[in-house]
């Protein structure tokens, strides 16, 4: 699941994949036999349902199907984005070191914007404290060694939106 | 943010760590999660239901990756004047294409993820937001994946 499919080429979704996506954005139907639910609200079978929820799954569309557990509910109330200004010439190959680190849930390489922004690595990192958020961003401090130039954590505090992607209907017809 | 009020039992916690992932794509894809956690279906259904209500789960379902449709998971920041705040992440929030938006304790204290279906759509949501408020809105698109893998122990 951590393969990295920015690389490969975009799953064309057709008309009928994009129903299914707009009909299971919100979450699954609650009920012993879901993908029959959604194929009777889609006019499908249910055998095509799981086909291409399967496709989608496969091409990387879907990247999971499961549960999303609010962090805060399960005590991870210290949710640390740092960010780090790495080397440009050996960034790639200490980011995909510092995306192994266990700790480490989410790790890109994005664009400076200087002078407000020289960071070019981020990596999410969640603990149930700021002080095992820190000890955390110190593992990966060490293994950027002497490409490390400045580095920071932000601290979420509060929690604005969070829905997940949501495809509109207006965006159909623009592709 | 708060935590639950009812604190989470066994079962809640055995849910949340084996249910982050691999639902099975079966006619009764329940049942297989409920056999390994020795409750029936019906049990397993409603006390996910109950995760949900509670705002101990946020989801139940496929997670989309908007890249791989073509699209873009666009990161954005914004400093926002702290006597606006509040004003500013209603317009924010108002963009359907903003998927999460967060309070972060920076000069940028405002980051959302601008998830569309085009890259065209992200950058049109991000300049009604600049429009709106008047304030540049930073934009950090992706430059290179190396992990994504988000599980959390209960």
């Amino acid at each position: 699941m951590s393969t990295p499919h920015s690389r490969t080429a975009a799953h064309k979704l057709d008309d009928l994949d994009r129903r299914l996506v707009r009909a299971t954005q919100g979450g699954l139907p609650l009920v012993p036999r879901p993908y029959h639910q959604l194929a009777d609200q889609l006019g499908l079978s249910p055998d095509e349902v799981i086909g291409r929820l399967r496709a989608m799954l496969d091409s990387g569309v879907i990247r999971r199907i499961g549960v999303v557990p609010n962090h805060y509910a399960l005590g991870y109330v210290a949710n640390g984005m740092t960010v780090w200004d790495v080397d440009d010439a050996r960034i790639d190959a200490l980011g995909e070191a510092v995306g192994r680190l266990d700790c480490v849930s989410h790790c890109y390489r994005r664009p400076r914007r200087p002078p407000m922004w020289p960071y070019n690595l981020f990596a999410m990192v969640h603990g149930h404290s700021r002080e095992e958020v820190e000890a955390q961003a110190a593992r990966i401090a060490a293994l950027l060694g002497p490409a490390l130039r400045a580095r920071d954590i932000l601290y979420s505090s509060h929690i604005l939106k969070k829905t997940g992607l949501r495809l509109t209907e207006a965006a159909s017809g623009e592709r | 943010m708060s935590a639950p009020a009812r604190p989470l039992d066994e079962l809640d916690r055995r849910i949340i760590n084996l249910m982050q992932e691999d639902f099975p794509l079966a006619e009764r894809p329940f049942l297989a999660f409920a056999d390994r956690l020795n409750v029936s279906e019906r049990q397993l259904i409603a006390r996910i239901e109950r995760l949900l209500q509670e705002r101990t789960l946020t989801r139940f379902g496929p997670l989309f990756n908007a890249d791989r449709m073509g699209g873009v998971n666009l990161l954005a920041a914004m400093a926002a004047p702290e006597a606006d705040y509040e004003e500013i992440a209603l317009v924010v929030n108002a963009q359907p294409e903003v998927a999460h938006n967060y309070r972060r304790e920076h000069a940028l204290n405002m980051w959302f993820v601008v998830a569309a279906e085009t890259p065209r759509r992200a950058e049109m949501a991000c300049a009604r937001i600049e429009a709106a408020t008047g304030l540049e809105v930073f934009r950090f698109p992706k430059e290179r994946e190396y992990f994504v893998e988000l599980k959390l122990q209960a």
